[in-house]
């Protein structure tokens, strides 16, 4: 009963910020909506009992992921009129997309009315959730796994070495060289007589 | 005493659902008077370390001073800037405040404590610790003001940087007890101060102090991280009032201006309380005498009272970090030296297996 009226309190949740994110008008609010579709889901994630995934996700796309678009979003100077213009021009593209996901969804309930799908996989409740995901990742998908961390560590790479640039001529601190002054480097003693300069 | 609550949680849900309600009365409760007596006991001590005497006028020994401020603070009128967002003007404080609270469900201090027993606690505070930034980039927003605009993409910088250490180093704790769960993390460090994960000195097994140098430098980093994390000083960029324009909360004036104060402070009560169970051992006597003649949750307490002593005693001491300091101290310092913690953290583990015994 509670888990039922929880599941479609979060789906209704879920569905009706997904459409306020293309619906609201400042983007702002479009990514508010979306952090708030993440937490349904996350809530939907652990009343079927994934409790890792879904703090996996509050973790990574409301943590990082949304955080960054609400960077990028804020930093925009956003004319809502002439965001409004491209609308009619853009609608194609939209129902392209649309109808790309719409029988994609078709495709997957119909192979699952149908029963062809493999059978859920049981595990014994003694392990958690946790357990489980490594073994899945580490033993039957090692190779993958290793493969999408080496893209990751590539992309970061790439990032790094796209923004890197040495100027010439800029002053910069080097602490290493500040806390490796010692009293000989950074004192000169010298022996004034009276009436001259140091010279 | 807890017959009688296992009698009436399975009696119905309704009343499962009262007992639950009343946890969480009695621990937001708690943690509201304890925020008054921090912020007092924050100011007394930064008093002593500049000689002065600090609030005592209000009450005995300024006792009533902070309830003073916070009453001062409700009447004050609030104002909302022209043109700012009110909406999440208004929630974005909230979301601080609330966030503070929530992640308090897992955290166990005492046997049996706790609101959630989850398997996953550790990620679970991590997850809502992340979700604090939100409130201040949204107050720094709605604000429709340029100064708390800087200040808050300064401080969410700040606190995205610090976490990604925090994390790792809850991580190599987490492999080193092999779980997750906050009470089996404490329960881990049973027995004396020299299992506890910040000493980690256990004789009867050699091998294992190995690992004391590395468990004694994340508990440091730990530390550190935790007044970066909860922007106090020395990292104090998001409001150093004599250099920058107060940050984030240039705008907020009244009650929400006191909300986004008690969840900083709510905050710096729980990076205190992690410390204490992921380094410190928890509820866990110093030295195990075989009986307890002190309730668990007084160590527990003892403990956290320490290091919030140690987080104002860093603020009357430390000079403040400057920003490009700051960040590359958390980039270039902490996140290579806990990546490396956690590989030998791991090997060890892989080898010598988990646990202190």
């Amino acid at each position: 009963m509670l888990v039922a009226i929880s599941f479609y309190l979060l789906a209704f949740v879920a569905i009706a910020s997904a459409f306020m994110v293309v619906a609201s008008r400042n983007p702002v609010h479009s990514v508010m909506f979306l952090i708030v579709t993440f937490f349904s889901a996350a809530g939907l994630f652990i009343l079927m009992g994934a409790e890792f995934l879904a703090l996996l996700l509050v973790m990574v796309y409301v943590g990082a992921v949304a955080v960054l678009f609400l960077f990028v979003v804020m930093m925009l100077d956003v004319d809502f009129v002439e965001l409004k213009q491209g609308f009619l021009q853009y609608l194609p593209f939209g129902f392209v997309v649309a109808l790309i996901l719409l029988a994609e969804m078709i495709m997957v309930g119909a192979a699952y009315f149908t029963g062809e799908t493999k059978a859920l996989a049981t595990y014994s409740g003694e392990k958690s959730n946790l357990e489980r995901f490594g073994e899945v990742l580490y033993t039957d998908y090692a190779f993958f796994f290793e493969a999408a961390g080496l893209v990751l560590l590539v992309a970061m790479i790439g990032a790094i070495v796209l923004t890197l640039r040495e100027r010439d001529g800029v002053r910069k601190q080097d602490i290493t060289k500040q806390v490796g002054r010692t009293r000989e480097t950074a004192i000169e003693m010298v022996d004034i007589e009276s009436g001259q300069g140091v010279g | 005493m807890f017959e009688l609550i296992q009698f009436w949680s399975n009696l119905s849900p309704l009343a499962w659902f009262g007992w639950k309600i009343a946890q969480v009365l009695a621990f937001v409760l708690v943690l509201a008077l304890l925020v008054a007596a921090l912020v007092l006991a924050d100011r007394k001590i930064w008093a002593a370390a500049q000689m002065r005497r600090g609030p005592n006028v209000v009450g005995v020994f300024g006792l009533l001073q902070t309830i003073a401020d916070a009453l001062k603070f409700f009447f004050k009128e609030l104002i909302v800037p022209s043109g700012s967002d009110k909406f999440l003007f208004i929630a974005a404080p909230v979301i601080t405040l609330v966030m503070a609270f929530l992640a308090w469900a897992v955290i166990p201090v005492a046997p049996g404590w706790v609101m959630s027993d989850i398997n996953v606690g550790v990620l679970y505070v991590l997850a809502i610790s992340s979700l604090g930034v939100y409130g201040i980039i949204i107050g720094g927003w709605a604000s429709n003001s340029k100064y708390p605009f800087m200040g808050a993409l300064r401080s969410a910088a700040q606190m995205i940087s610090y976490e990604v250490s925090i994390g790792f180093i809850i991580l190599t704790v987490a492999a080193l007890v092999g779980s997750l769960n906050l009470t089996e993390i404490v329960a881990a460090q049973e027995g004396g101060f020299w299992n506890w994960h910040m000493f980690y000195l256990n004789f009867s097994n050699p091998v294992h102090l190995l690992l004391f140098p590395v468990m004694f430098y994340m508990g440091i980093l730990f530390f550190i991280s935790a007044l970066a994390e909860t922007n106090r000083p020395p990292f104090d960029l998001p409001e150093a009032e004599s250099e920058l324009v107060a940050g984030y909360q240039v705008e907020y004036s009244s009650t929400p201006f006191l909300m986004y104060f008690f969840g900083e402070y709510v905050n710096i009560m729980l990076l205190c309380g992690m410390m204490t169970i992921l380094f410190l051992g928890g509820w866990h006597a110093p030295i195990d005498l075989g009986f307890q003649f002190l309730p668990p949750v007084f160590w527990f307490f003892l403990k956290c009272s320490f290091l919030f002593f140690l987080f104002a005693m860093v603020k009357a001491i430390v000079p403040r970090y400057r920003y490009d300091q700051l960040m590359r101290l958390g980039w270039k310092v902490f996140l290579p030296t806990a990546l490396v913690s956690i590989m030998i953290v791991l090997t060890f583990v892989n080898f010598f297996g988990t646990g202190a015994t």
